[in-house]
């Protein structure tokens, strides 16, 4: 059995967290090899190369893949896949924009959001937003899975694979980058990082929002918002926590103004230590929370950005 | 330009989801089903390019059980024209794989040859993601993903994408397939002489076999089960007892 690992490659440097999750997914499945694609991707690939498990690593550098486009890169992945038993990728908005495309092309289905390998057939994935786990046991010849990151621990960083330099497929020219509008931020990325704050619609204004800020800045935090609050302009979408935005699953989270609808649950429920912060005490997110504060949370975030 | 949406009928947003003692499935018997939210922001973006002069025709697909035809009327009240319905399964719970309604989509599309395919980026009940891109890859048409500002201008559209780190802007060659995320509208609710006019409008049906796909699954459900249930810790009265609990945990 032999498994072909798309990495997270952004701009020509490799998402090491990201990517070494899903290795630990993809190392029960059989001999790991990994493909970092990008206009640039050989230092992304020198790095991939030292995730323990790891068998190979194939680079593939060209303009086409520069901006991780659906087309170029489900092509050249495709054209690769007659070695492989199990094709997979972390499950970041990159591999779920292409994965379902290389999946079609080779008449299989995909496996979304795993969470648990049961065995080389047999997945674990949550569905209804968590609310339900469904096991499901593919029947395809190859197997199309991306990996709920959130779920499994990082590999770590001490191998010393072989790195083959491929070229890419022929680019259906069917789209083209225009441009990133990637927020630039000192804060930890919200995947990735061990301490989340989280606000929701009880912060009230996009101008409150900057408490919210202030508290994650405190705790050297990655800044989280509910659907609510992002619904509501308070906080821009790729802060969003919860089924239709971000898995998290940090050693701390904390939840401002968040009342816990299942949607949001659904994205940060296996935090290790949840803190929620609210002033309705009958709101859900108390019942999932280690420790809850029912309280204005205009007077508490601010004592607690003091005693902290 | 003619615009197509597939749209799925789906347990509601608002029903609180719950596992068959079995473990066979969650639970829909008796619940509430509406349209999938993602599927409602792809039938309002149709809408509102059929307003601005750029679209004439929007024709909804469903692809599901024969009570679907609900959620067809209640596009064509929203606005759709014409409405396909096919009716591939007889048990609410048969689920349709995206391969296998992607499959459908395609063989629709090569006779209705709509100009761009708008839908949700995913279904809240089996949460896959997976359609649009499937049927984008077996139309062999350019795509974007998780749109949340479509700009068609002639044989291009500029679609604006919610991405990890912020947004993403692509120019994809029409026809497009473009799949929906929350931010791109805020879809209407349909008014009560617009779902009496819906009533009338033109739904045909159709079954998997018009179009010669087989639906049957690839993937076997072996079971469904419930999450692991996180319980509930305590409540602190003050910040300062919140802060020497973390400290005790270690969390801080």
């Amino acid at each position: 059995m032999a498994v072909l690992l798309l990495a997270e490659v952004n701009n020509g440097e490799l998402a090491f967290d990201a990517t070494a999750k899903a290795v630990t997914a993809a190392k029960a499945l059989g001999d790991v090899t990994v493909l970092c694609a990008g206009a640039s991707a050989a230092a992304a690939g020198e790095a991939a190369a030292r995730i323990n498990d790891v068998a190979k690593v194939l680079v593939a550098e060209d303009a086409s893949l520069g901006h991780r486009l659906a087309e170029p890169t489900a092509a050249l992945i495709t054209s690769l896949a007659g070695d492989f038993s199990h094709i997979c990728a972390p499950a970041t908005t990159d591999a779920k924009n292409i994965m379902p495309r290389v999946a079609a092309l080779l008449d299989v289905m995909v496996i979304s959001d795993v969470s648990g390998v049961v065995d080389a057939d047999t997945f674990e994935r949550p569905i209804y937003a968590g609310n339900a786990v469904q096991t499901v046991r593919s029947k395809d010849v190859t197997k199309v899975v991306t990996f709920r990151t959130s779920t499994f621990d990082a590999a770590g960083d001490g191998g010393s694979a072989s790195i083959e330099t491929i070229g890419a497929a022929h680019n259906p020219e069917l789209s083209e980058w225009v441009e990133d509008k990637v927020a630039e931020s000192d804060r930890p990325e919200l995947t990735s990082a061990g301490v989340v704050v989280s606000g929701g619609r009880g912060v009230g204004s996009k101008d409150d929002f900057a408490l919210i800020e202030r508290l994650a800045d405190k705790l050297g935090a990655a800044v989280g918002a509910s659907r609510a609050a992002v619904d509501s302009g308070f906080a821009p979408n790729d802060w969003q926590v919860g089924q239709t935005g971000k898995v998290v699953a940090p050693d701390l989270y904390v939840a401002v103004g968040i009342s816990g609808a299942i949607q949001h649950l659904a994205g940060m429920k296996d935090s290790k230590i949840i803190v929620a912060i609210n002033k309705d005490e009958e709101a859900p997110i108390f019942q999932v929370a280690d420790f809850g504060l029912a309280a204005d949370l205009f007077s508490a975030v601010p004592e607690l950005i003091e005693k902290l | 330009m003619k615009v197509l949406v597939p749209v799925k009928r789906v347990i509601d947003y608002n029903v609180k989801v719950r596992v068959k003692a079995d473990g066979s499935d969650v639970d829909l018997a008796n619940v509430k089903m509406s349209m999938n939210p993602f599927d409602e922001i792809a039938v309002e973006e149709a809408i509102r390019l059929k307003e601005a002069g750029k679209a004439e025709e929007i024709v909804v697909v469903s692809v599901g059980v024969k009570q679907a035809q609900e959620t067809l009327r209640t596009a064509l009240a929203m606005g759709a024209d014409r409405a396909i319905l096919v009716v591939a399964a007889k048990d609410v719970h048969t689920d349709i794989e995206p391969l296998a309604v992607a499959k459908i989509l395609k063989s629709i599309i090569d006779e209705e040859k709509p100009g761009i395919v708008l839908a949700g980026k995913q279904a809240i009940d089996n949460d896959m993601n997976a359609t649009g891109q499937m049927l984008s890859a077996l139309l062999g048409w350019s795509q974007a993903t998780f749109a949340s500002k479509v700009e068609i201008d002639g044989n291009h559209a500029v679609v604006t994408r919610e991405v990890d780190g912020g947004l993403q802007a692509i120019k994809v060659k029409m026809p497009a397939v473009v799949t929906v995320d929350l931010r791109l509208n805020e879809p209407r609710y349909a008014s009560l002489p617009n779902i009496m006019k819906a009533k009338k409008k033109h739904l045909d049906e159709k079954t998997p076999e018009d179009y010669g796909v087989d639906v049957s699954p690839r993937l076997e459900v072996v079971s469904i089960a419930e999450p692991k249930a996180r319980k509930g810790g305590e409540m602190v009265d003050s910040v300062d007892m919140l802060v020497s609990k973390l400290k005790e945990a270690g969390a801080i």
